[in-house]
């Protein structure tokens, strides 16, 4: 997700069109992306440290993105 | 002297930066390619422009992992001068070499037109053929050119004299008109702590002659060979 403070024109033109939907209580709009990813992990603390130090690394440009990260666990 | 040109799967503007070299300033250039470990001896490193792994993720997140990646770290942290040109220069910022981001245009456009650079700092290898305050015409061809970085980095890059060049209009001056992609403080090119490295969105390497509409674009690989041998003597 583009960081707070950081211009997201994909965002801003993503709320043009609402309000022009009709939509107009929209007050803001930031366009991210979502990657999904399965991993094997002991438990779900392991797997956000993982999955945290993947964001670092790769998966997030922290200059200009944040990140969040929603563990759920999958049978298997 | 000779220009080593990293090659990734996706960069495109290889030919061109090999034309400027060997056509334009009548130097040696070969090719590198990104699975390489060793740059050859090459006297300069010229990341070119193109869409290093398709983009994939963000634009050169991916090729920063390219095993040639850590032989052109090891080169600039021992001062070695490295150019990058459009996606070279988002491969820099990616790994880290050059602070700051490229973030999406913020007009969303893919943009490929000419525009006016200013040259802010002539003590880098890839522009001391320039003198500081010259105006430049040369084409830029990007969607993510957008500089950013935060305040405090800005503030730094500013006080330390990094920004290199800037987008102004034809007499210089730095306007929001002439920011083709609301890049912070119009910047379109910033240099390294040691000002070894250096990256910027507009092609140099599409204006190395007048045939091209710009021979503007030479002094960047002028600079570097003027800076060797000034380096030798």
């Amino acid at each position: 997700m583009p960081r707070e403070g950081i211009l997201d024109p994909e965002g801003q033109t993503i709320g043009r069109a609402l309000g022009e939907l009709g939509y107009e209580e929209v007050g803001g709009v930031r366009a991210g992306r979502l990657i999904r990813l399965t991993l094997e992990a002991d438990d779900e603390r392991e797997a956000l440290e993982r999955t945290a130090g993947m964001c670092e690394e790769l998966l997030a440009n922290p200059v200009i993105e944040d990140y969040e990260i929603d563990v759920r666990g999958v049978a298997g | 002297m000779r220009f080593g040109i990293v090659r990734f799967p996706g960069s495109n503007c290889d030919q061109d930066c090999f034309k400027s070299v060997t056509e334009g300033l009548g130097q040696e250039a070969f090719y590198l390619w990104h699975r390489q470990t060793g740059l050859e001896g090459a006297d300069v490193i010229l990341l070119p422009g193109g869409f290093a792994y398709g983009d994939y993720l963000r634009a050169g997140a991916i090729a920063r992992f390219s095993p040639i990646m850590k032989a052109v770290e090891a080169f600039a942290r021992r001062g070695g001068p490295v150019l990058g040109i459009c996606n070279g220069f988002q491969i820099l910022c990616e790994a880290k070499l050059l602070p700051g981001a490229l973030a999406r245009n913020a007009g969303l456009r893919f943009l490929s037109h000419d525009v006016h650079l200013r040259v802010e700092r002539a003590d880098t290898p890839f522009t001391s053929a320039y003198r500081e305050g010259q105006v430049l015409r040369m084409p830029l061809s990007h969607g993510e050119g957008r500089y950013v970085a935060d305040g405090e980095t800005l503030d730094r890059l500013e006080g330390e004299g990094r920004v290199v060049f800037r987008y102004v209009d034809e007499a210089g001056r730095a306007t929001d008109e002439a920011n083709p992609n609301g890049s912070l403080r119009s910047i379109a090119g910033v240099a390294s702590e040691g000002r070894n490295v250096v990256g910027l969105m507009p092609h140099p390497d599409r204006a190395y002659d007048r045939v091209l509409g710009s021979a503007d674009g030479l002094g960047v690989f002028r600079s570097a060979l003027e800076a060797a041998a000034g380096a030798a003597s």
